[in-house]
């Protein structure tokens, strides 16, 4: 019984392939073509090393909220990649299988809860905490990363396990019987041979951060000017997209889609950075 | 000669499978002591006693004794990692570490806390000639040790072990996956070693048994069936299963 011809399945696979790939082409032309003319308008410099955002004047400078996403988004790694990585050795290592077995999907459920969830325990619990122990308005760049950084564990702890779980019993073996406590192992044979899978999975949680919305609209701030500390209000490039497009109309809508094509290129940059860096580690052992 | 481990009234179970009965035998200073038998017979289990490897598996239980230089390595107060320093292993597949040639022979001396460049490259040297890898490696020390071919990478294992000086070698089918010329030299290496060094070993392979070592322990469903001698366990084996299993009547 053959429904399909091996070329017809061959054929098939292919245009759906392609309709995933041509989604994305598609959207991306979409920002592009009505973000691009508003850049070549406004000039590019302006547009992003320009601190003044006042739409109503005509004036669209993103340079705030492009450093705010950066800083929010290397607070979030910095909180959350070693937590995460630390987790994952933690489990795989250190517990008996049954244990990170039971574990393991129980914090991948944290990623199954609606951001805007997290960004409700952020301005009622982590925002006041930070306003009454460090002063300031609470709501700032350090809430937005503390609450990514706890955002993007699940995909750092999911993918390391992963990662270290790939690590061939062998080369444990290999370290133990040659005297190595298990602590010695894990840092000098086992995470290093995991290596890339562990910087995938914090690459993967960078590009999560970068794109998160709702959270950080919700604990961030979202005040346009560049911070001047990590107690300071803050306004990412996604959470000037998602307050403003409602309203938008004419340059100022065309500027927000400006906004997505920085943000677009943002993310595919660090995409790019990171992978040749795992491909140079790859390449070296 | 003396014995270097004393094995007495050993059992282990995996969960509830009694995969070691009532073991003892001793393992020889400066020989080679074999351990022959069918698959799943308990002696990759029994020689990974030997080093406590198998506490990393789930569920093993062990007791009984296994003295090293009299001192029962089981005791509460025994250390696993300073064990394995003065016992050490090579497995059934080479299992060099994903770093460079260099890296893996001193991996052992960094372990234990040496950075001394001076002293890691001499000591690299020095193993890497006592397992007979000097001349084919010496001009990539820093190439990744996975680019090796099999036999050399199974070499640089034992150079490896020998960097940290162990007192005993145990090796779990060490040739199972090389061909018969690299095999040879294993067992050529082996005979050179055992003059420093004691060693046991696992073997499939009988002619292999017979030709390196002095003691030999043929062992059947986790049973010692019988030690002794190579030569008078080959050429006169006191129990009958013995004698269908050497004859080639079973197994």
């Amino acid at each position: 019984m053959k429904l399909f011809g091996e070329k017809g399945v061959e054929r098939l696979l292919t245009g759906i392939a392609f309709s995933a790939i041509s989604a994305l082409l598609l959207i991306a032309l979409f920002i592009f073509s009505e973000g691009l003319p508003f850049i070549m308008r406004y000039g590019l410099r302006g547009f992003l090393f320009s601190s003044e955002w006042q739409p109503q004047a005509g004036q669209f400078g993103i340079f705030p909220m492009i450093v705010a996403t950066l800083w929010v988004t290397l607070g979030a790694i910095a909180i959350g990649a070693p937590l995460g990585v630390a987790g994952a050795v933690f489990l795989t290592e250190f517990m008996p299988r049954p244990v990170m077995r039971a574990v393991k999907p129980t914090i991948e459920l944290l990623a199954g809860i609606p951001s805007v969830v997290y960004g409700f325990i952020g301005v009622m619990v982590l925002a006041p905490l930070i306003r009454s122990t460090f002063g300031g308005p609470g709501l700032s760049l350090l809430a937005a990363s503390i609450i990514l950084g706890v955002m993007i564990l699940p995909t750092v702890i999911s993918i390391s396990i992963d990662a270290i779980m790939a690590v061939p019993q062998s080369y444990r073996e290999g370290s133990l019987a040659l005297g190595a406590t298990t602590w010695q192992t894990v840092r000098m044979v086992t995470v290093p041979a995991a290596r890339s899978g562990i910087i995938a999975s914090i690459i993967l949680a960078m590009g999560r951060a970068v794109g998160e919305t709702m959270a950080v609209i919700m604990v961030a701030g979202n005040a346009v000017k560049l911070p001047g500390s990590a107690l300071d209000s803050v306004r990412t490039l996604t959470a000037n997209i998602a307050l403003e497009m409602g309203y938008a109309t004419g340059t100022h809508r065309q500027a927000l889609f400006a906004t997505g094509v920085v943000l677009f290129v943002v993310v595919m940059a660090l995409n790019s950075i990171a992978g040749l860096a795992i491909r140079q580690k790859a390449g070296r052992r | 000669m003396t014995n270097k481990i004393d094995i007495r009234d050993l059992d282990l179970f995996y969960g509830k499978f009694h995969a070691l009965k009532d073991v003892s035998m001793a393992v020889r200073q400066n020989g080679i002591t074999a351990l022959i038998g069918p698959s799943g017979c308990g002696k990759s289990t029994l020689l990974r006693c030997l080093n406590r490897m198998n506490d990393l598996i789930p569920g093993c239980r062990v007791s009984g004794s296994v003295a090293l230089d009299g001192r029962n390595i089981y005791a509460p107060d025994a250390e696993v990692a300073s064990l394995r320093k003065r016992v050490g292993m090579v497995f059934q597949r080479p299992n060099p570490f994903p770093l460079s040639v260099r890296d893996n022979v001193v991996y052992g001396l960094k372990v234990a806390g040496s950075h001394d460049r001076r002293q890691l490259a001499e000591t690299a040297e020095r193993s890497l000639r006592g397992a007979w890898l000097w001349d084919q490696v010496k001009d990539k020390l820093d190439a990744p040790a996975l680019g090796l071919p099999l036999d050399q990478q199974q070499r640089l294992c034992v150079a490896r072990l020998l960097a940290v000086q162990p007192e005993v070698i145990l090796m779990d089918e060490p040739c199972s996956a090389l061909d018969p010329i690299a095999t040879m030299k294993i067992e050529e290496l082996m005979l050179e070693l055992k003059r420093d060094y004691t060693i046991a070993i696992v073997t499939h392979n009988m002619q292999q048994a017979a030709r390196v070592s002095d003691f030999s322990g043929y062992m059947l469903l986790g049973e010692m069936v019988e030690f002794g001698e190579t030569n008078q366990v080959f050429t006169r084996p006191a129990d009958k299963r013995t004698e269908d299993y050497i004859t080639g009547r079973y197994g």
